[in-house]
C-alpha cells in the first residue's frame, strides 16, 4: 500500500511540489538563520580562537571577554610567571584606536598587542608575509577582513603606510584571522610597538596569555594562578564561551534569529498544513474507497506517514542543501568568512522538520480516519 | 411499535439480515431509515435493490456488506455475524470476500489501470507487480487490456467502469456489491454493462447484490428487492406492477 501512497502523492505534482517547497523552505530558512546566529555569536570568541597557543587567559577580575577587559598593572605578568604549572606567560594588549584612511576618514581599528619575542597571540596562520615581518619597525600586520574593507580589490596592502593614532605604522603582513562579532579591523603588532601606538593609563596590560607545564591541566593551572594571584584566570574553552555568552546576552541577536526561525517554523506548516489537507481532502473518495475495500486504518495511517516521510526527506534534503549553497556562495563575503555548518543544526532543523510533518499529518489524517466508508456509496 | 419475530434464514443464503434497524441522527431528531429489515440474499443470482431516493437501499447494502454499523439487527455474511468482529477482523473480512462497484469508480487516478485493478491485492500484500499480472488478466477480460497501463483520466468512462470491476472481482471475493452501474449511462450502454456484469460477476458460490433505480435493467435481474420508506415492500422474480 506504501507505493500506493508514494503514487498518489507524486501523481498530483501541484501538491507535491507545493508540499516539497514547504519543507525546502522551512528547512532552509531554520538551517540557515541557526547557523549564520551560531557562527555571529561564536564570533564573541574569535579574539580566544585568533590566539591558539593560549592555554589560560589572566586578567583582572572585572574583565568580562577579550573585548571587555580592564588593564592590570605590568607586575601582573611576573606574578603568573611565579605560579608553578606556569610554562610560559607572555604579555597581550587589545585596545582600540584610529586610522586615517586614504579617503582622509577616520576610521575605528582594534589593535594587538603580541609578545615581542615569541609573537604568541598573532592568529596561526598568515595569508601574506611571514609571522617574522612584525619584527620590522612600525610593522603591523592587518587582519584579512580589515585588507579587503582599507584597500580595493587587486590592490596590495602590504607596504602601506596608515597614520594610526597620529603614529606611523606601516603594514607588512596579512593575518588569517576569525573576524570579529563586529568586524573590526584588527591590526596585529608587537607588545612594545602597541604601547607606542596605542597611549592610555597607568596600567596597559590587558591579558596574560599562559602555557601550561607537561602534566598540568589548563583547569588546575587556572585555579592556582586564581589562588596565589589574586586575578581572573580562564581555560581557553572557558574564556570562549564568556564571550559567546556575553553576545547572548547583551545583545538582541537570539531573540531576532530565534524569532526567524520560528516564523520559518510557523511558515512550513501553514505552507504543509494547507497543501496536504487539500490534498487529503481531494483524495477522501479514494480513501473512503479504499476503506471500504479493506485497507484498515492502520494502514491508512502508514499511507500518510510514508507520503509525509516522502515529502519530509527530499523538502528536508533540498533545505540543508540549500544552506550549503547559501554558505558557499557568499564564503569570498568577509562576513561569512569562516562560516561552518554546525552538525546541530541540522539536527534540529530535522526535528522541526518531523514536527512539522506530525502537525500537519495529524491534523490531515484525522479527516481520513473519520470518513466512514459508507460515505463512497452517497 | 413492537418489530414481529423474524424466520430464521435459508441455511444456503449468502447474506442473512434480520430485524435491521437504522437510525440516523439530524440535530435533536432521530430519523428511522430502516425498519426491521429481513432480507435474504443467494449466491448465484444477480439480486437488485431498488426503490426510490431515499427509500433507504444505500444504507441497507452498505449494513449488509459490513461497512456501516446497523442500529439493531443481525447481518450474517456466508454465515459469519459481522458486526460481532472486532473493527480489524471486519475490515480483513471485506477485503477477502466483498467486492465493490462504486458509483463514481472511485479509481486513483495517479496510478494505472492495472494497478487500481489491483489494489484489492496490494492491499492483501501481494507484491506490485505481480498482483498487477494478475489484474491485467483480468483486464483483458474485460477486453481492456490494451489499456493496463494508462492512468484513468486517460479512459473513457466505459472503460473506468470496467476498471472498478476488476477491481471489485480480481480478489475473487465471494460478495460482490455495485453501486448504481448504469446510473451515467445510455440504455444501449447500461445493457452491456449488466451483461457484462452478469457474464463476470455472477457464479454458483458468489453473490451480486445492484442498488439501482434504473427501471430500463429490471429485466435482467434474478430477483429483485424493492424498498419504500426503508421496508421491503416487494421481493420477487419480476418488478411489481404500477413500478
Amino acid at each position: 500500500m506504501l507505493w500506493i501512497a508514494i503514487r498518489m502523492l507524486t501523481g498530483d505534482a501541484q501538491k507535491f511540489y507545493g508540499l516539497l517547497f514547504g519543507i525546502a523552505f522551512s528547512t532552509l530558512l531554520i538551517t540557515q538563520q541557526m547557523t549564520i546566529f551560531v557562527n555571529l555569536v561564536q564570533r564573541g570568541a574569535s579574539g580566544v580562537f585568533n590566539a591558539p597557543e593560549a592555554e589560560v587567559w589572566v586578567m583582572d577580575p572585572v574583565s568580562r571577554t577579550t573585548d571587555v577587559s580592564y588593564a592590570m598593572p605590568a607586575t601582573a605578568l611576573d606574578k603568573v610567571r611565579s605560579v608553578p604549572g606556569v610554562e610560559w606567560a607572555v604579555p597581550h594588549l587589545r585596545a582600540v584606536a584610529n586610522v586615517r584612511t586614504a579617503e582622509g576618514d577616520l576610521e575605528g581599528v582594534a589593535v594587538i598587542g603580541v609578545d615581542d619575542a615569541t609573537l604568541i597571540g598573532l592568529p596561526r596562520r598568515m595569508a601574506q608575509g611571514d609571522k617574522s615581518v612584525l619584527f620590522a619597525p612600525d610593522a603591523v600586520a592587518i587582519d584579512d577582513t580589515g585588507a579587503q574593507r582599507f584597500f580595493p580589490a587587486g590592490a596590495s596592502p602590504i607596504g602601506a603606510r596608515l597614520e594610526l593614532n597620529d603614529q606611523r605604522a606601516v603594514i607588512r603582513g596579512i593575518a588569517d584571522a576569525i573576524p570579529s562579532f563586529t568586524s573590526t579591523v584588527v591590526l596585529y603588532t608587537r607588545y612594545s610597538n602597541a604601547l607606542n601606538f596605542v597611549p592610555g593609563t597607568r596600567n596597559r596590560l590587558s591579558f596574560v596569555l599562559v602555557g601550561v607545564s607537561e602534566g598540568q591541566t589548563p583547569e588546575q593551572v587556572a585555579d592556582r594562578i586564581e589562588a596565589e594571584t589574586g586575578l581572573k584566570a580562564k581555560t581557553r574553552d572557558e574564556f570562549a564561551q564568556a564571550g559567546i555568552d556575553f553576545i547572548i546576552e547583551n545583545t538582541g541577536i537570539p531573540t531576532n534569529f530565534g524569532i526567524t526561525v520560528f516564523l520559518g517554523f510557523v511558515v512550513g506548516v501553514a505552507i504543509v498544513g494547507l497543501t496536504f489537507s487539500l490534498f487529503i481532502r481531494d483524495n477522501i473518495k479514494q480513501f473512503g474507497a479504499l476503506k471500504a475495500i479493506g485497507v484498515t486504518n492502520g494502514k491508512i495511517v502508514r499511507m500518510v506517514a510514508a507520503q509525509a516521510g516522502l515529502v519530509g526527506m527530499i523538502g528536508y534534503a533540498l533545505g540543508v542543501v540549500g544552506t550549503v549553497l547559501f554558505i558557499y556562495g557568499f564564503s569570498a563575503n568577509p562576513f561569512f568568512k569562516g562560516f561552518y555548518i554546525p552538525w546541530q543544526v541540522p539536527l534540529i532543523s530535522l526535528v522541526a522538520v518531523v514536527i512539522i510533518l506530525a502537525i500537519t499529518g495529524l491534523i490531515a489524517i484525522r479527516s481520513v480516519l473519520r470518513t466512514e466508508p459508507a460515505a463512497v456509496f452517497r | 411499535m413492537t418489530i414481529p419475530a423474524s424466520p430464521p434464514c435459508e441455511a444456503e443464503a449468502a447474506i442473512c439480515a434480520r430485524g435491521i434497524i437504522r437510525d440516523f441522527e439530524a440535530g435533536q431528531t432521530t430519523i428511522r431509515v430502516l425498519h426491521g429489515i429481513d432480507a435474504e440474499i443467494r449466491s448465484g443470482e444477480m439480486t437488485y435493490v431498488v426503490g426510490e431516493s431515499g427509500s433507504g437501499k444505500t444504507t441497507l447494502i452498505s449494513i449488509m456488506c459490513g461497512i456501516l454499523w446497523p442500529t439493531a439487527g443481525e447481518v450474517k455474511v456466508f454465515g459469519t455475524d459481522i458486526y460481532k468482529l472486532s473493527d480489524t477482523e471486519l475490515v480483513n473480512f471485506r477485503l477477502n470476500n466483498i467486492g465493490f462497484i462504486f458509483q463514481q469508480y472511485n479509481l486513483i487516478p495517479s496510478i494505472d489501470a492495472a494497478a487500481n485493478a489491483a489494489v484489492p491485492l496490494i492491499a492483501k500484500g501481494m507484491p506490485v507487480e505481480e498482483a498487477r499480472e494478475k489484474a491485467k488478466v483480468l483486464l483483458d477480460k474485460l477486453n481492456i487490456g490494451n489499456q493496463a497501463d494508462k492512468l484513468p483520466r486517460q479512459l473513457s468512462g466505459g472503460q473506468q467502469q470496467r476498471v472498478a470491476i476488476a477491481r471489485a472481482l480480481v480478489h475473487e471475493p465471494r460478495l460482490v456489491v455495485c453501486d448504481e452501474p448504469t446510473a451515467a449511462l445510455d440504455a444501449r450502454s447500461g445493457r452491456r454493462v449488466m451483461d457484462l456484469l452478469r457474464e463476470v460477476a455472477v457464479a454458483p458460490d458468489r453473490a451480486c447484490i445492484i442498488v439501482t433505480h434504473d427501471n430500463r435493467i429490471f429485466d435482467l435481474a434474478d430477483r429483485i428487492i424493492v424498498l419504500e420508506d426503508g421496508r421491503i415492500t416487494h421481493d420477487g422474480k419480476e418488478m411489481p406492477d404500477g413500478h
